[in-house]
């Protein structure tokens, strides 16, 4: 299926773009921002475990847990520091 | 009237025009606002202006969510939200919070409640631009996360 990912803040420079469609055979946002960070290099880095980072499904925050389904908007971005 | 608003902006905002919009309810004795600003420190120190980036379409509904979280707990006369987007210049007015409410405890608590939440919830994320040109971008803090959590099993 495919997944629209956004990019924000230092993950968006990191990363070197803002937005992806994705093409994802898993099922859940742990499972897709492992298969991100099997690209090495930043991707690698940013989304090991243990690094702080939020995701969010079609514009809420979503667990780890969370199931995906094609042409969800999936989002991911440091923690936030509005205010 | 529009009783509860948010907004998400580059422009700046007339708080004193919010306050004078939000009071005109006879059932209102208590207004309560809070302003955030650019400072010259934070993660680092000389900082002349903030750079804002935020998440648009979430950013409007975490912030439409949070006033609801707030009017669940508080009896609330009215409410506004103001956020400011892009480059900020030191001393700049970066977030606007009116609490409208019968009495001063609720309207106190409720601005509060919307400013921990915001600071933790709502995607906004800073970067600070130094005199020399440096950029870097602001560490989310353990104390608004507590901040935040504070309210949690809390009763108003």
């Amino acid at each position: 299926m495919t997944l629209k990912i956004l990019y924000f803040a230092r993950l968006k420079e990191s990363f070197g773009r803002a937005e992806e469609d994705f093409d994802f055979e898993g099922g859940t946002v742990a499972e897709l921002t492992a298969a991100l960070a099997a690209r090495g290099g930043a991707w690698a880095e940013e989304l090991a475990p243990g690094r702080v980072f939020r995701v969010a499904v079609n514009q809420e925050l979503a667990p780890p847990s969370t199931p995906l389904a094609a042409g969800d908007e999936v989002a991911i971005f440091p923690p936030v520091t509005g205010g | 009237m529009e009783r509860f608003t948010v907004a998400v902006q580059t422009a700046p905002f007339d708080a004193g025009a919010e306050l004078a919009r939000l009071s005109a309810d006879p059932a209102v004795g208590a207004l309560v606002s809070f302003t955030g600003q650019v400072r010259d420190y934070g993660d680092s120190d000389g900082v002349v202006a903030l750079e804002l980036e935020h998440y648009p379409g979430m950013t409007e509904k975490a912030l439409a969510a949070i006033v609801d979280d707030a009017r669940a707990r508080w009896p609330l006369s009215a409410a506004t939200v103001i956020h400011r987007v892009g480059r900020l210049a030191l001393g700049d007015a970066i977030v606007l919070v009116v609490v409208a409410a019968g009495h001063r405890r609720d309207a106190f608590a409720a601005a509060e409640y919307l400013m921990d939440y915001l600071k933790t919830r709502a995607p906004f994320w800073k970067k600070e631009i130094g005199h020399d040109g440096s950029a870097r971008w602001v560490e989310a803090k353990a104390s608004d996360e507590a901040a935040a959590d504070r309210w949690a099993g809390e009763e108003a």
